[in-house]
C-alpha cells in the first residue's frame, strides 16, 4: 500500500473516531435535536396547507427541499468551521507535523462531515414519515435517486466548505464569509417556497449555486411525478442537476486541494500562538 | 565532534519581516547525537529559527540543511524522521491521550525500519512520559503539565532521528521537570536522538545541553558548553571566607592556588570558605546586558573566541 493510501485509511479512521466522539457529546446532540425540532415545528404548523394544483401538503413538498438544504449547509458550514477552528487550536499543525498528516486530516473531515449528516437527516426523515403523508412515494427508485443526489451533492459542496475554511482569516469571520451567503442562498433557492415567485435575475443567481439543485434533486427523489409540474419548466431537470452539481464537484475537487495546501503551508506555531492571543483579546 | 554527521547546518540564515531583520547571519551546526540548547531573550528569534528548521516557515535568505535536506522542500519521508514539540496546543479536546497517540502513531507505520521501529509501542510511550493514570481521560481535562507530557509523547512517537523542543518544560512542576530531563537523557543516550531545544530555564540548559547557543538580536552571539561560556565572560572565580568573624571576598582566575596560599598563611583561622565560578546565569545576564547597552556588534566580538 502506498504511503498516501495508508494516510487516507488512517484519516478515515480518524473521521470515524471523531464522529463517535461527536454523537456522544451533549453539545453536538443538542445541536442535532434543536435543528430537527425547529424544522418539525415549522412543518407541523403548516401541515394542513395543500399545494395548489396537487393533492400534496406543504410539509411533504418542503421536507425533501429542507433535507437537500441541510446537506449543503452541513457540508459547507461544517468543514468551514472545523477548518477555521482547527487552524487556530493547533489540530492542523499537529497533522502537518506527522508524515502525510494533512492528507489524513482531510480524509477525516470528509468522513466526519458525511457521517454527521446521518443523524441530521434521520432526525428529519423519521418524525417526518410519522407525521406527514406521501413522503417517499416512489419506493426503491426514489431511494436510488436520493443516493446519487446525496453523493453528487456531497462532492459539490464539501470542497466549498474546505475552501471557505482555508481562506477566512479567523473563526469569527466564518459568519460573514460562510454563514451569511449560505443563508441568503437558502432564502432564494426554493427551499421554503417555490422560487418562481422571485425576480428573474434572482432565480438565475440561485440556479448557479448547488443548493437549489440539491433541493430539486431531493424533491425528485421523494415526490410523485405529478409534483414536477411545480418546478421551473414543469420538469425535474435531472440532466441539468447532474451537470451543475457535477461541475461544482469537478471545480471544487481541483481548487480545494490547492487552496488547502497553500493555507497549510502557512501554518506554524507562531500562527497558532497569534490566533490564541487574538481570541483572548475581545477589545481592540 | 569532528567526523560525526552534521544533522543541522545553518549558514547566513536571514529572516526579514517587511524592513525588519528578525534573524541576520545566523550560522551554526548540530552534530548527530548532540543535545543543543538555544537560549535568548524573548523576541530574539528562537522560535523563528526553530520553525524554519522544522520546515514550518520560509526563510528570507541563507542556506539551511536538516538531515541533509532543505526543510523548505522537506518531503513526507523527511517529515517522518523529524519530531516536533511546539509551544502551545489546545487541540483534540475530546480525544483521550491513548486514542490520539494510537492515531498519530499510525502515520509512521510505513516508515518503520528494522533499526528504527516506528511508531513507539503506545503503552511504553505512555509510561515513558508518565501518563499511565491519565491515558483514558479526555485531553481537555488534563492539567498544563500533563498536556505538555502528551505533547512530548506526540513529538517522539515516530522515534525521530532529530527532535525539536520549543520550551518543553513550561508549566512543569520540579518533579515533572526532573522526569523530563531523564527522558531527554534517555532519548539521547539510548535512541541516539539529536535534540535541539529552546528554554528560558538556564539551569535546565546547563543540565541538558552538550552545547549552548545564545541568540540575541537575531545573531548567534555565543556557541559552546556551559563551562566554556562561563569562562568567556569572566575567568575569575569568587572566593569568600571569614576570619575572626570578618567577611572577605576575592576574585581570582586561579582559585585553587589562592585557597592554598590562604590556608598556608592563616591555617585554622579560615572559616565559611566558598568558591563560586560564574554560572550560566551570570554569563547569560552579562551577555544580554552587554547587548542591550553596547549593541550587538561588541557582544559578537566578545564571544567570537568561543565558537568552536
Amino acid at each position: 500500500m502506498s504511503h498516501t493510501a495508508h494516510a487516507v485509511k488512517t484519516g478515515m479512521n480518524r473521521g470515524w473516531t471523531e464522529f463517535k466522539l461527536s454523537i456522544r457529546s451533549p453539545q453536538d446532540q443538542s445541536f442535532y435535536l434543536f435543528t430537527s425540532a425547529v424544522v418539525m415545528l415549522y412543518l407541523f404548523f403548516n401541515r394542513d396547507d395543500v399545494i395548489e394544483g396537487t393533492t400534496l401538503t406543504y410539509p411533504t413538498v418542503a421536507l425533501p427541499s429542507i433535507i437537500g438544504a441541510m446537506i449543503a449547509f452541513g457540508l459547507i458550514i461544517g468543514p468551514a468551521y472545523s477548518l477555521a477552528m482547527e487552524r487556530e487550536d493547533g489540530t492542523l499543525l499537529r497533522a502537518k507535523a506527522v508524515p502525510n498528516g494533512i492528507t489524513g486530516y482531510v480524509s477525516g473531515q470528509l468522513v466526519l462531515h458525511s457521517l454527521g449528516l446521518i443523524p441530521s437527516i434521520a432526525l428529519l426523515l423519521i418524525p417526518g414519515a410519522l407525521l406527514f403523508d406521501d413522503l417517499m412515494s416512489q419506493g426503491a427508485e426514489g431511494w436510488f435517486t436520493f443516493a446519487w443526489v446525496f453523493v453528487l451533492g456531497l462532492l459539490a459542496t464539501l470542497p466549498i466548505g474546505i475552501i471557505i475554511g482555508s481562506l477566512v482569516p479567523g473563526v469569527q469571520k466564518v459568519g460573514t464569509w460562510g454563514m451569511l451567503p449560505i443563508l441568503i442562498l437558502l432564502g432564494i433557492s426554493g427551499i421554503f417556497a417555490p422560487m418562481q415567485g422571485l425576480w428573474g435575475w434572482v432565480q438565475t443567481v440561485a440556479q448557479i449555486f448547488p443548493i437549489y439543485w440539491l433541493g430539486l434533486g431531493m424533491r425528485s427523489a421523494f415526490l410523485p411525478e405529478e409534483a414536477a409540474a411545480l418546478e421551473i419548466g414543469g420538469s425535474w431537470r435531472t440532466l441539468e442537476t447532474v451537470a451543475v452539481l457535477g461541475a461544482w464537484a469537478i471545480v471544487g475537487c481541483i481548487v480545494a486541494p490547492i487552496v488547502l495546501r497553500r493555507m497549510a503551508r502557512r501554518q506554524s506555531g507562531s500562527v497558532v500562538e497569534a490566533a490564541r492571543n487574538d481570541a483572548a483579546q475581545w477589545v481592540r | 565532534m569532528e567526523g560525526r554527521e552534521r544533522v543541522i547546518e545553518v549558514h547566513d540564515l536571514r529572516m526579514r519581516y517587511g524592513t525588519v531583520d528578525v534573524l541576520e547571519d545566523v550560522s551554526f551546526e548540530v552534530h548527530s547525537g548532540e543535545v543543543v540548547t538555544l537560549l535568548g531573550p524573548n523576541g530574539a528569534g528562537k522560535t523563528t529559527t526553530i520553525e524554519i528548521l522544522e520546515g514550518f516557515r520560509m526563510r528570507s535568505d541563507g542556506s539551511v540543511s536538516v538531515l541533509g535536506v532543505d526543510p523548505a522542500a522537506g518531503s513526507e519521508d523527511w517529515r517522518a524522521r523529524v519530531g516536533v514539540v511546539l509551544q502551545s496546543w489546545r487541540d483534540h479536546a475530546r480525544w483521550t491521550p491513548r486514542a490520539l497517540l494510537t492515531h498519530l502513531g499510525r502515520y509512521y507505520e510505513p516508515y518503520s525500519t528494522p533499526e528504527r521501529p516506528r511508531p513507539y509501542e503506545i503503552e511504553q510511550l505512555i509510561s515513558m512520559v508518565g501518563l499511565e493514570d491519565h491515558a483514558e481521560q479526555k485531553i481537555r481535562t488534563l492539567s498544563g503539565g500533563q498536556r505538555r507530557r502528551l505533547d512530548v509523547a506526540v513529538g517522539i512517537i515516530g522515534r525521530p532521528e532529530l527532535l525539536f523542543l520549543d520550551e518543553p518544560t513550561a508549566g512543569f512542576d520540579p518533579q515533572a521537570r526532573r522526569e523530563f530531563h531523564d527522558l531527554v537523557h534517555r532519548l539521547s543516550d539510548l535512541e541516539e536522538t539529536t535534540i535541539l531545544l529552546t528554554t528560558h530555564d538556564l539551569d535546565e540548559a546547563e543540565k541538558l545541553a552538550d552545547r549552548i547557543l545564545i541568540l540575541a538580536a537575531g545573531r548567534i552571539v555565543a556557541d559552546g558548553s556551559a563551562d566554556q561560556l562561563a569562562r568567556r565572560v569572566t575567568r575569575d572565580a569568587q572566593v569568600r571566607w571569614s576570619r575572626d568573624g570578618e567577611q572577605f571576598v576575592h576574585a581570582t582566575p586561579d582559585a585553587t592556588s589562592f585557597v592554598r596560599d590562604l590556608f598556608a598563611q592563616y591555617g585554622d583561622e579560615v572559616a565559611d570558605l566558598e568558591v563560586r565560578r560564574a554560572t550560566l546565569e551570570d554569563t547569560y545576564i552579562a551577555m544580554v546586558q552587554q547587548h542591550e547597552t553596547g549593541g550587538a556588534d561588541s557582544t559578537v566580538n566578545a564571544f567570537e573566541g568561543v565558537k568552536s
